[in-house]
């Protein structure tokens, strides 16, 4: 097989192809370090996915994902191998473990090939906020990939690695696949352990995979699910995922939120997504209308909840026991806060700041107490809007990928980018990204939401339309 | 909406140090975003319970059973400084 011919293949294809004998673990392997040293050597006119590459073929047992190499956001443990969730902060950090999903996808065979770039902490929407740089977007290297998985997000859409590793909290492996033209899925909350993820906010961050089909997608998480004594928040996935194979959509109830579907959005996108509900409909999905009320409150209660969660969980760099140390300080406290001044960048303390705020004495409840409330909300209008259809479906992102430093100086704005993504964030819902539709030669994204545990059906869902939708992403592999 | 005073305070509950430049623009940009958050104060949430958690979890707890630490020479391999069998950090009072 041509080097051409292996990078075209779907994990799935690979893995049987080594399996039949018709390639080997290494040759795989190493079409996919060739590529990755292509990309290196192009310096800023490469995409600045990776942060870490494999340097020789690892030797890994069998497994059903024998042979297949996977990339991981630099934020999973790996032991040995620098860690440091894109922060200046963790500069030199190697971990004495690896993460548990980590480790689990290893355990079933694959094989570790690059750890990629992310926004610092999982803060951004844009991959600009890294120690390592700004990531390109394959589609047009003058615009972000997304963020915060958007290393994984390029790298997968520019044929780099045949898939990989994400994490999302607001949106931050649904709205990078939405604007590389990827398949991307945000677990059910607790489906996927923690244990080894460097945190961010606790109470939402999520592991999922990011895939250049919805079949590769159910192939990794698969993998991934599972009940671990190490994260007292993950919970046992009810069966296993299943491979999909769903070609209609029969008597299937799709909700369109009203909420979610107009108020800033732009109209290219509307148009495809709406394209894409036309084809839905001729494979027997029934739309209707549903309401879910509090959603246009989401993106505030999560500027709460997700900053002051932030806030607590970066108290620990403080120069100690890890990474990067401020040089000369006279004492301990400037020791401190020297070092939490040089090693972090502007969104993070930004974002430090807010959640410290919303937490100090006096402010609480009028934060923090009603941004919980708000949550509540939001969960029991999803629960209504389930109790009349099967699945709910809006765009990913408001907007396709936008240009490099256009958002930087408007936090706000880019906030703005996880409008759609982040109520099923805060309700812990699954939640996948499939693209349907170029706008302005751009990727849109199309959101499918179900209730907790209805990742099978999602799945089936999902690979339905993609089937119907023949999305092309050749141009982005060129 | 917050002051330059209100950073400083909030910056030392944070224990993050701030150049004299760095406030204007930092109170500035929180305001902006305090702004937007407010939204959440127009709604009615009286009787809503808090949700600080999706997962229904009633203290599970694992068989209480001990299982080794990392060596001792593992974990201080990862640290800026060390001193023997400890972290080295400046004076608490230079």
């Amino acid at each position: 097989m041509s080097a051409t011919e292996i990078l075209a293949l779907s994990a799935r294809a690979a893995t049987a192809a080594v399996a039949a004998g018709a390639l080997s673990e290494e040759e795989l392997f190493r079409a996919y370090l060739a590529r990755a040293e292509d990309d290196r050597a192009a310096g800023g006119d490469g995409l600045n996915c990776f942060t870490w590459v494999a340097e020789q073929v690892p030797s890994n047992g069998g497994g059903p994902l024998r042979g297949l190499p996977l990339a991981v956001k630099d934020l999973f443990c790996t032991e040995g191998i620098p860690s440091q969730s894109g922060s200046r902060i963790l500069e030199g950090y190697r971990p004495p473990y690896t993460a548990s999903v980590v480790s689990a996808l290893q355990r079933a065979g694959a094989s570790l090939l690059a750890k990629t770039n992310q926004d610092e902490f999982a803060m951004g929407s844009s991959n600009e906020n890294s120690a390592f740089g700004a990531v390109r977007n394959p589609w047009d290297r003058e615009r972000v990939p997304g963020g915060s998985s958007g290393g994984s997000a390029a790298a997968v859409a520019a044929g780099l690695t045949p898939w990989a590793l994400g994490t999302d909290t607001g949106g931050s492996i649904r709205q990078p696949a939405a604007l590389c033209g990827i398949v991307g899925l945000k677990p059910t909350y607790g489906a996927v352990s923690r244990y080894g993820m460097i945190a961010f906010a606790s109470s939402l961050d999520q592991a999922g995979p990011l895939t250049r089909d919805v079949a590769d997608a159910a192939l990794l998480l698969r993998h991934m699910v599972g009940q671990d004594e190490c994260d007292a928040t993950s919970l046992a996935f009810p069966g296993e995922i299943e491979p999909p194979t769903a070609e209609r959509l029969d008597g299937i109830r799709i909700g369109l939120a009203q909420e979610l579907a107009s108020e800033g959005i732009q109209a290219g996108v509307v148009e495809a997504v709406e394209a894409a509900l036309g084809r839905a409909e001729e494979l027997g999905a029934q739309l209707q209308p549903v309401s879910l009320p509090h959603a246009p409150h989401a993106l505030a209660a999560y500027y709460v909840l997700a900053p002051a969660e932030a806030s607590s969980n970066l108290a620990r760099y403080d120069g100690v026991r890890y990474g990067f140390r401020a040089a000369d300080a006279r004492d301990l406290l400037e020791m401190y806060t020297r070092t939490r001044h040089d090693g972090f960048g502007a969104e993070v303390k930004r974002r430090i700041m807010l959640g410290t705020y919303a937490l100090s004495a006096g402010y609480y409840e009028a934060f923090y107490g009603r941004a919980q409330r708000v949550r509540t909300k939001i969960s029991e209008d999803f629960a209504t809007a389930f109790s009349s259809v099967d699945f709910i479906v809006t765009p990913t992102s408001p907007t396709v990928a936008f240009r490099l430093g256009e958002r930087t100086g408007d936090p706000l704005s880019m906030y703005m980018s996880d409008y759609c993504t982040v109520p099923m964030s805060l309700a812990g819902i699954p939640a996948i990204s499939i693209p349907c539709g170029l706008s302005e030669g751009l990727p849109v994204g199309l959101q499918i939401t179900g209730p907790a545990f209805s990742e099978n059906r999602l799945l089936g869902v999902a690979h339905a339309l993609e089937r119907a939708l023949e999305f092309d992403s050749q141009r982005a592999r060129a | 909406m917050i002051d330059r005073d209100e950073v400083l305070h909030v910056a030392r509950l944070a224990r993050l140090a701030l150049e004299e430049d760095e406030l204007e623009p930092m109170a500035r940009e929180l305001s902006a975003v305090l702004d937007h958050i407010a939204k959440i104060g127009e709604l009615d949430l009286a009787d809503v319970p808090p949700t600080s958690h999706v997962v229904e979890l009633t203290g599970r707890l694992r068989p209480d059973e001990p299982w080794p630490s990392f060596p001792r020479e593992v974990v201080l391999a990862q640290a800026p400084a060390v001193s023997e069998d400890g972290f080295l950090v400046p004076s608490p009072q230079a």
